[in-house]
């Protein structure tokens, strides 16, 4: 048991939670009795196979969708519902077409809920247009910018509103290994400068290794936490740090676990 | 290579019209050609010389331009009463799907409704005059755009909505800053496709009723039996309805132009 479980009231903690979906073919459990917590700046990865929950536990936390049974809170508060003090990072980034970059990193800026003056915006702005190297496209519409781009834009507007907990849910799922890399490093380098709590959802044995404080290995539908493993390497942490024989060691063992898992998810959609 | 291309995109550009203009001047030519074999009576078939002779008389005697831009004005205010209806009751379709069920196979009835067929009720309602003509084509403009509307609405990706309310929106502020814009194409949409419908009811109600208007003209033309006038009215009112679809299109690339195209 960890430090913010003993110590409610700090930190996320999701406590016995339970959902189950109700389709026209009857209803499908995809979370079970799920409990753990997230002290401030810690990093979680969620990895296990395609459909087995981890998305829906993501939701709980941003507030899209409630739980059965048990509870989710940050600080001790249950949510009610999506916020801004969590921000959201999608696969397919939904960014708005519609407004320039600029102006995409801006919008949480103009809602009356974090409404920054004029000077304040613009200075926030350019910090994360520089952070996130999109600088010359401060007023290029998204449609002249590459996926890996689209997904800094993504986090640049997650950021602008200085949410305390980033929540990614395959964020750089649908980019090439290539610009996958750079995007890890560059998250890398943006919790160096501003630590935050973050939940990341991947598929990336590697990547999770890489960023994260704490990787749970997530079962078969219904997800149980069947594993969690406390990851030693310090931050910041650079690419070099992929070839350490601690770090392939740490790989190997969660591949086999994850294939494990695989196989589970595979024997249960055959006897569906 | 890319030099050329650019060079062709700008010619294209400035010069667009010209490819338009060559399949005018087709048709009018296989038009005259028709005329000059004589296969068609010259009196049911005039030239196209004697049409725009009888376009400059029509113009300078009897002020064919009061007509053009009567009929225009008309679908203009049909239109716009019609969209500034359809607009906020396709978003409230759109949003709530609950109305949506209730409201649905109404719009749909009245829809598949042609608005030509109630200019007698209409006429019988409110008389002959101007707002018996304007009260067809708001309908018309309103049934044909809701539509178009509230299916933009309910194609808007989920995921702007998502992410809004993690930045904090509110349920208004998502309305103004997601909903609007994202569904902005379709509105623009749904004013074409308005103006286009309601040409075609306006015509229809100046044919019926109308001391003025193209569809007016068109019904002297036939009652004096004056070929040459009749093809006055067609053609204008195809010129006219095309500078407003232009003019639309225009507007649409403007405001439009974060828009990713298949091009």
């Amino acid at each position: 048991m960890n430090a913010a479980l003993q110590n409610p009231g700090v930190g996320v903690v999701f406590d016995r939670v339970s959902k189950t979906y109700t389709t026209g073919h009857g209803s499908i459990k995809v979370v079970a009795d799920v409990s753990f917590s997230m002290a401030e700046n810690d990093f979680v990865s969620l990895i296990g196979p395609s459909g087995c929950g981890k998305t829906t536990m993501l939701q709980m936390l941003a507030g899209f969708v409630k739980p059965d049974a048990g509870t989710v809170s940050i600080d001790g508060r249950l949510i009610a519902g999506p916020d801004s003090d969590r921000g959201v990072i999608f696969q397919e980034y939904g960014v708005f077409p519609w407004l320039t970059v600029a102006k995409n990193i801006e919008f949480g800026l103009t809602l009356g809920k974090n409404l920054k003056p004029k000077a304040e915006r613009d200075k926030i702005v350019a910090h994360y247009i520089k952070l996130m190297h999109l600088n010359g496209f401060e007023n290029a519409y998204p449609k002249h910018l590459s996926g890996g781009m689209r997904q800094r834009l993504a986090i640049a507007r997650a950021y602008a509103v200085n949410p305390k907990i980033l929540l990614m849910d395959e964020p750089f799922g649908a980019l090439d290994a290539q610009t996958r890399l750079a995007m890890q490093i560059l998250l890398m380098e943006l919790l160096h400068g501003e630590r935050k709590t973050a939940l990341l959802i991947t598929h990336s044995v590697e990547e999770a290794i890489f960023l994260s404080t704490r990787i749970l290995v997530i079962s078969a539908r219904p997800s149980r936490i069947l594993r969690v493993i406390d990851i030693p390497f310090p931050y910041p942490r650079t690419p070099e740090l992929t070839g350490t024989p601690e770090f392939q060691r740490l790989r190997l063992e969660l591949e086999e676990l994850s294939m494990q898992q695989y196989d589970e998810q595979q024997k249960l959609a055959a006897a569906a | 290579m890319a030099e050329a291309a650019l060079q062709k995109g700008s010619w294209s550009e400035r010069f667009g019209f010209v490819y338009g203009a060559v399949s005018f001047a087709v048709i009018i030519a296989a038009w005259w050609a028709m005329w000059a074999v004589g296969f068609v009576d010259p009196g049911l078939l005039p030239s196209p010389a004697e049409v725009f002779r009888q376009f400059m008389t029509l113009m300078v005697e009897k002020q064919l331009w009061l007509d053009m831009l009567l009929s225009a004005r008309r679908v203009l205010i049909g239109v716009v009463c019609g969209l500034a209806l359809a607009i906020p009751v396709g978003f409230l379709l759109g949003w709530y799907a609950g109305v949506r069920r209730f409201v649905d196979p109404v719009i749909n009835f009245f829809r598949a409704l042609p608005p030509i067929a109630l200019i007698p009720l209409v006429i019988v309602y409110f008389g002959i005059g101007e707002p018996a003509r304007v009260l067809v084509l708001i309908y018309a403009a309103f049934f044909s755009g809701v539509i178009v509307i509230y299916e933009g609405i309910k194609l808007m990706p989920p995921i702007f909505v998502r992410v809004s309310k993690a930045l904090g929106a509110t349920d208004f502020e998502i309305f103004r800053r997601v909903v609007i814009p994202a569904t902005l194409p379709h509105v623009l949409t749904a004013f074409r496709v308005a103006v286009g419908v309601c040409w075609t009811t306006l015509v229809a109600a100046e044919l019926v009723a109308a001391e003025r208007g193209l569809g007016a003209v068109i019904v002297n033309g036939q009652n004096y039996f004056q070929v040459p006038i009749i093809f006055v009215g067609i053609i204008m009112i195809g010129a006219v309805a095309l500078v407003m679809d232009k003019i639309i299109r225009l507007l649409t690339t403007r405001m439009l132009s974060w828009q990713e195209s298949i091009q």
